[in-house]
């Protein structure tokens, strides 16, 4: 609303009232006419009628023709629940000249008929009562103007897995700015890690590297690798972020990837994150050899110079002049108008099962670990062996639901362990086609598109099926192998069989590093600490922060299908503001009187979307709404001790003349 | 308790039928216990299969099913309920039947009288906790009247005694703790002894209490309900006085040992590091690991009522002191008098006498002053 605009004082109220039988959903227990004729004699209602329908369009004309004859200027619907038709209802109204905030409803539906059924007479009286309440607000009500906001045409994509990666190409594409902040040295993220993909078994690398090659070369993405979101402020199209670049101590510009340095670097023992370990890196590397950026990082923990203040051999031996120790932290500010969070999972710590003796046996590795060990850039350079011996294993079992499935640990199923170790075990197969493979499984479940043909095929091709959790991994004394015990369920039998590799199938769960992003955006999450969507079916996602969406194994476990549709979606969805131009907000918020308001600060610890603020000036700051973020909740109105703020659609006069209505004695209602 | 109830009471309806609690059973594969298939039956003829006395008997309580179960399901606890029933219609072994009348009458399941209590004291100077002591070292029956478990409390008591921990006994006012006629079923006489100790404990205003035995420690921590007085197993307090300096040794003791976690100490409570610690505290002491240790030690068959009742198979004490010397060990240390029992049993049927001794926690300490 345009500041002191208000209805003509002299114009005279003039209300109609619509009372709705839905049918016989309200009628069978409200006397709807009986409703109808006592709000007509209400004062300053002019018009008053019941109808079968109101929402059907005959019941929409009658509204609009009683407008333009009875020249009504406010308007009472009684009927369901204002979230089922209030939209509708004000689209009604504006199409017969009125301000849509002219409108007030009466739930007598939800909130009458249908929780009184048995007891017809107090529902009428009831009905009275809400309606005349709601015709008492009506008198006061004024137009309000929709707000509206220019949005700033880009989008901030945090994590850059498959997930971030597709959404991030999908919006450039679609022609807006993506800034894509990675925390990791290269972007790729688990997908990165993969051997080979079920159920089709592409090669991983093969159809990710084109994506993540495509990143950095298309001319609307900044791509913030080895980079953190530092703070994020502002509201949905005006977003202002703050992003942290790490210090690489290596130009990215002047870097060609030659590798001498690496070649070079005297301190070569560091487990490779990549490879889970399994493997060695020296401190100056990069993480794989399809990285991208395929710059080199020097690892600030243990490089000699940093830690003993000595070496700096990569610097000498760099023939691109590239290294520079003096390279520091960098903060980069950028304007966005909506943010995608895709940070993607974790593995499951299968150390919090000991029975499964993971460190204790060098042959008990989890699924990802298995990943590269298949892989020919991993550390065996694809050699499947034993990392105990480095002899090729001829006994191997994979054990599900690792940490899933478990109230202990994870009660949700991971989805994508079953198929794993269907395409581990037939991996195997394909490299030992002697070696014995079995899986152990409390319930497979292959559900996707060709998962279960993929299945059978991998039973066709020898490989055993357990149904039982294993119970134990250990080792006789002196014995090379392991020994697993199992109950096969199927026959009620206790068993154990010797193994010389187990594999466990470790669940997804949340990225730890994704708690930072979370505060900052204070976004929820779902019982199993992924972030929660606004709508499980029907906004799978947005979140509750309007401009915020989720995509990837972020909002929960799942396969790169299901993560490349969701990051699509996303994208998609991401991209609505960004095409528009502008969001438009309810006028529904606050207001702050600044005659009345003497600076107190009250509103604003009370506010918990840091949607009001106390302007700081020398003295006598003010408190002002951020008309963007607030949501009309009402704690500020009801916390501010001068009563300078007031919501607009629901001021203290409004409220107050319900009230009034509202305990009026029955016999008055007659 | 009918079909219904034992539904209803071990949520036998969300089990998900993974196999991990009978996978995990140490009895399941000798004995033919299916604990897992136990629970379907209940569920699936709503009626309660009666089994062999020799699966029912042979679970030992050691709780590992319960532990492991995805589903927060205690398929030991729905097993103690089905002994219930047996011992309701009194269709148990003569031993059993004999233990728990023992227990009501004497105070503890050896059929030994109540007066022979503190015999196992002769010749060393201990009080009587009405003399005033900070602590109550409860003994247990098997300790009080084992002629090879006495030695754990004499050792203990000499060990508290170094250490100048002021404690004291009970002697024959001293009564079954409940533990192994709570893992036999008779729920009945369990909550006669809890009533019945927890009045001689208040009695003597009873703040702390240490116990050698693991089954005591557990029946009172998480059994009794009771917040009035803490208690601690013996390993706790000896690691905590030896790292404060209060119990030192005298001698070199150049021995291999291994160290066996008793079920109810470590998998029901945690207890791993106290007994290593102070193990590796003697000096010349080299100590030693099971391949099965900590989370996933075998259990030793003492517990759940299976020290009075003959269970036919191999055993697993056999194994296990068989693979300890495989290790290299000359001491089998264990905290436990049940452990205790069966592993002396197992080096004579196995034959492995004068290559293992088998010792209590206390007794090795001892062996160092
Ligand atoms: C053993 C195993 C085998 C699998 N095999 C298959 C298969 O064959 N087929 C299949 O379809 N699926 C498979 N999957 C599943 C597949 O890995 C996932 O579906 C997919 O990789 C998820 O991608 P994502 O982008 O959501 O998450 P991630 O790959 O986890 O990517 C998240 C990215 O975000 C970054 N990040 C995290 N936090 C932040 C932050 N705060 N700021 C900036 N960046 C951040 C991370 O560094 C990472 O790069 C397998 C999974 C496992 C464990």
């Amino acid at each position: 609303m345009q500041k002191g605009e208000k209805l003509n004082d002299s114009q005279e109220i003039r209300i109609g009232v619509f009372i709705c039988h839905c049918g016989t959903n309200i009628a069978n227990t409200i006397d709807v006419k009986k409703v109808a004729e006592y709000a007509s004699k209400l004062p300053e209602v002019t018009f008053a009628s019941d109808e079968r329908y109101v929402c059907s369009e005959p019941g929409q004309a009658l509204i609009r023709d009683s407008i333009k004859k009875h020249n009504l200027n406010k308007v009472v619907i009684a009927s369901c629940s204002p979230r089922m038709h209030e939209p509708t209802f004000r689209k009604t109204l504006e199409a017969a000249g009125l301000n849509s905030s002219l409108l007030e409803m009466v739930n007598i539906r939800e909130q009458c008929s249908w929780v009184h059924m048995h007891e017809p007479k107090k529902a009428t009286e009831k009905a009275k009562a809400l309606v005349a309440s709601a015709i008492a607000k009506a008198g006061l009500l004024e137009p309000l103007y929709p707000l509206k906001f220019k949005v700033t045409p880009s989008t901030l994509v945090v994590g850059a897995g498959i997930a971030g990666i597709q959404a991030s190409l999908d919006l450039a594409n679609k022609g807006f700015k993506v800034y894509l902040v990675e925390r990791a040295p290269s972007i790729g993220g688990h997908m990165a890690q993969l051997d080979k993909t079920f159920p089709t078994l592409d090669c991983s690398a093969c159809i990710l590297t084109p994506k993540m090659v495509d990143v950095p070369r298309h001319p609307n993405i900044n791509l913030l690798s080895y980079s953190e979101v530092k703070s994020v402020d502002g509201f949905i199209g005006n977003f202002k972020v703050v992003i942290t670049k790490k210090a690489r101590y290596i130009n990215e510009v002047k870097c060609t990837s030659c590798g001498v340095c690496a070649e070079k670097c005297p301190v070569k023992n560091i487990p490779s994150e990549f490879n889970l370990g399994l493997g060695k890196r020296a401190a100056t590397y990069v993480p794989f050899p399809q990285a991208v950026p395929p710059t080199y990082t020097i690892d600030k923990e243990n490089c000699l110079w940093f830690t003993k203040g000595v070496c700096r051999v990569c610097e000498k031996v760099c023939p691109a002049n590239a290294v520079d120790f003096s390279q520091e932290e960098q903060e980069i500010q950028v304007d966005v108008g909506t943010i995608i969070i895709a940070t993607g999972y974790d593995l499951f710590d299968v150390k919090q099962k000991p029975e499964y003796g993971y460190e204790m046996y060098k042959d008990v590795i989890s699924s990802l670990e298995f990943e590269r060990l298949l892989s020919a850039a991993g550390p065996t350079g694809g050699k499947l062996v034993r990392p105990s011996n480095g002899i090729e294993p001829r006994k191997i079992a994979f054990i599900q639901c690792v940490g899933s499935r478990d109230v202990q640990t994870n009660p949700y199923c991971s989805r994508i362990c079953c198929m794993a170790s269907i395409k581990h075990a037939h991996q195997v197969k394909e490299k030992h086609p002697d070696a014995e493979v079995s899986v152990f499984y409390i319930d497979l479940r292959a559900f996707g598109k060709g998962y279960e043909e993929f299945y059978a095929r991998v039973q066709q091709e020898g490989v055993n099926f357990v149904r039982g959790k294993a119970a134990e991994v250990y080792k006789e004394p002196n014995s090379d192998n392991l020994t697993l015990v199992f109950e096969d369920t199927l026959l009620g039998e206790v068993q154990e069989q010797e193994f010389d590799m187990v594999v466990l199938a470790a669940g997804l769960v949340p990225r730890t590093t994704a708690e930072p992003i979370q505060k900052m955006l204070k976004l929820s999450l779902s019982p199993d600490n992924f972030f929660l969507e606004a709508h499980p079916k029907l906004r799978p996602v947005e979140t509750q922060i309007a401009g915020v969406y989720l995509c990837g194994c972020a909002q929960g476990p799942k396969d790169i299908p299901d993560v490349v549709a969701q990051a699509s979606a996303a994208a998609s969805q991401a991209s609505i503001p960004l095409a528009k131009g502008e969001v438009v907000a309810e006028p529904t918020i606050a207001y702050v009187d600044q005659d009345l308001c003497c600076g107190c600060k009250v509103c604003e610890s009370v506010c918990v979307y840091d949607a009001i603020e106390v302007e700081a000036t020398d003295e006598n700051g003010k408190a002002k709404v951020n008309e963007a973020l607030c949501t009309c909740c009402g704690s500020c109105v009801a916390a501010c001790p001068a009563r300078a703020i007031t919501l607009r659609g629901f001021t203290s006069e409004q409220i107050s003349a319900q009230f009034e209505a509202l305990l009026k004695p029955a016999q008055q209602r007659d | 308790m009918n079909a219904q109830e034992l539904i209803q009471k071990h949520k036998l309806l969300e089990c998900i039928h993974c196999g991990i609690c009978t996978g995990s059973c140490p009895v399941s594969r000798n004995a033919g216990l299916n604990i897992r298939k136990y629970m379907r039956e209940v569920v699936a003829h709503g009626d309660v299969t009666v089994h062999s006395q020799n699966e029912l008997w042979s679970c030992t309580t050691c709780a590992t099913c319960g532990i492991r179960c995805p589903k927060e399901i205690i398929p030991y606890e729905f097993l103690i309920d089905i002994r219930s029933l047996a011992v309701e219609k009194g269709q148990v072994a003569a031993t059993i039947r004999d233990a728990l009348e023992s227990t009501f009458k004497n105070g503890n399941p050896w059929e030994r009288i109540r007066s022979k209590r503190s015999e196992w004291t002769q010749g060393l100077e201990i009080k009587h906790i009405s003399q005033g002591a900070e602590m109550l070292y409860f003994v247990g029956c098997t300790p009080a009247y084992d002629p090879r478990a006495q030695k754990i409390a004499r050792s203990l008591a000499e060990c508290l005694g170094k250490a100048n921990v002021d404690f004291g006994i009970l002697g024959v006012e001293e009564n079954c703790c409940g533990s192994e006629i709570y893992g036999m079923g008779e729920k009945g006489l369990f909550e006669f002894l809890v009533e019945e100790n927890m009045k001689i404990f208040r009695k003597h205003h009873i703040e702390r209490i240490v116990t050698g035995c693991p089954h005591a420690f557990h029946t009172f921590k998480n059994r009794y309900d009771q917040t009035d007085f803490e208690v601690q197993h013996h390993t706790q307090l000896l690691s905590k006085v030896i790292e404060e300096g209060k119990l030192t040794f005298s001698k070199e003791l150049k021995k291999q040992v291994i160290y066996h976690d008793p079920c109810f100490l470590g998998k029901q409570n945690g207890v791993y590091d106290e007994p290593r610690k102070a193990i590796e505290s003697i000096p010349g002491v080299k100590l030693l690991e099971f391949d099965r240790t900590r989370e996933r030690s075998l259990c030793c068959e003492g517990g759940g009522g299976r020290m009075w009742i003959d269970i036919t198979g191999p055993r697993l004490a056999e194994n296990r002191v068989r693979n300890a010397t495989k290790y290299g060990a000359e001491i089998l240390v264990t905290a436990c008098p049940f452990c205790l029992s069966t592993f002396e049993d197992a080096v004579k049927t196995t034959g492995l006498e004068g290559k293992i001794q088998i010792m209590d926690l206390a007794e090795l300490l001892s062996l160092a002053l």
